[in-house]
């Protein structure tokens, strides 16, 4: 566990950096949990199943396969836009189609650098596929993430870190649900042995 | 005297039933299925929260029934029957089976909505219950409600309200 912990760690360190970057402001992470979890309790994490959300989804693929989403409320996306982007946002949950374009990116650029870092310290070839935008439910959301677990029982492994910038403003939350087999695959390339309990 | 009304919550890869009157829920469907089964006489109901289309793929120990369409149907028949349905009077309804995110050149596994709906079918033809109505598909999520006494089943998601079936 402490293992994982520190791989969500690594990753979401670079990701904070590149948005302390991309936002010029400082910007903290809590550290990262990581628990096997009942799939209700998923998408109690981001305020329960019917929460809207605004999530990034992409496949990892290679070596050590699973699933990364990058989770915003739709208000810390209108924030983030106009920090960032500079643009004139208007409250609610209804994007622009250049809105939702430079949101695709951003998330783009996070979970990239996640990722490439994980890869960089687990020497595993971590491809991420082309990311998807989505806003709604975040049960609807996450439960397409558990889909591998699913054929094996009712929890999941899951990576989570949430970004603080300033006063306890969460900004938002990593969540890494490596498929089932690939947990070997990890804790292989990182020299700890496997005990099976 | 009025009784607060009730809610029956139904989780993920879940299943629960409800007779008399009162609500039975689930929330945030993607592409799993909610689907209930209705005996309009008597007042009873079941909602399964189907999240795979074939527990033939299961590779964990205890099969949790509830999870896979073709387990999850026998399973809450034998529910529903049991708290005084008659399996001649059932009707279903069902919902979800989104897909979620779309993808180019999309593999099987991210065509999960559409089998679950597919498995659901199969599965009802086999039991000889008819399907009555029906909101499945698109790439939106789902939470949904059904009424015992009325056996209406509330459909509400994010971008379109509540709709009723």
């Amino acid at each position: 566990m402490d293992v994982l912990k520190e791989i969500g760690n690594i990753g979401a360190g670079n990701a904070a950096t590149a948005l302390s970057r991309l936002l010029n402001k400082p910007i903290d992470m809590a550290v990262p949990k990581v628990q096997m979890l009942p799939f209700e309790a998923i998408s109690d994490r981001v305020g329960g199943a019917e929460q809207v959300v605004l999530a990034i989804f992409l496949r990892v693929e290679g070596d050590a396969p699973g699933n990364l989403f990058f989770i915003l409320s739709p208000e810390a996306a209108k924030k983030l836009l106009h920090r960032l982007a500079g643009f004139e946002v208007c409250d609610g949950e209804d994007f622009t189609e250049m809105e939702w374009s430079a949101l695709s990116e951003i998330g783009n650029i996070l979970a990239g650098s996640y990722l490439s870092s994980l890869a960089d310290f687990t020497m595993l070839q971590m491809t991420p596929t082309v990311p998807a935008l989505a806003m709604d439910m975040a049960g609807a959301i996450l439960s397409y993430g558990l889909l591998q677990f699913g054929e094996m029982g009712d929890s999941a492994l899951l990576i989570d870190t949430t970004f603080i910038e300033g006063q306890h403003e969460v900004e938002g939350q990593f969540f890494l649900i490596p498929d089932p087999e690939s947990f070997a695959k990890i804790f292989t390339a990182l020299g700890v042995p496997l005990d099976h309990d | 005297m009025i009784d607060e009304q009730q809610v029956v919550k139904v989780g993920m890869a879940d299943l629960n039933v409800i007779s008399g009157h009162g609500l039975i829920r689930t929330t945030g469907l993607g592409s799993c299925v909610g689907l209930t089964l209705y005996d309009p006489v008597k007042k009873v109901a079941g909602l399964a929260h189907v999240m795979l289309p074939s527990s033939e793929i299961a590779r964990e120990g205890a099969l949790n029934l509830a999870k896979y369409a073709d387990t999850a149907l026998d399973k809450l028949l034998e529910e529903v029957l049991a708290i005084g349905a008659c399996q001649k009077r059932l009707v279903a309804k069902m919902a979800g089976g989104a897909q979620m995110f779309s993808f180019a050149g999309a593999s099987d596994s991210m065509r999960i909505g559409p089998r679950n709906v597919e498995a659901c079918k199969e599965k009802l033809q086999e039991l000889g219950i008819s399907l009555i109505a029906e909101d499945t598909g698109g790439n939106h999520g789902r939470t949904i409600e059904l009424d015992v006494e009325t056996g209406t089943l509330f459909i509400r998601s994010v971008q379109k309200g509540v709709k009723e079936l």
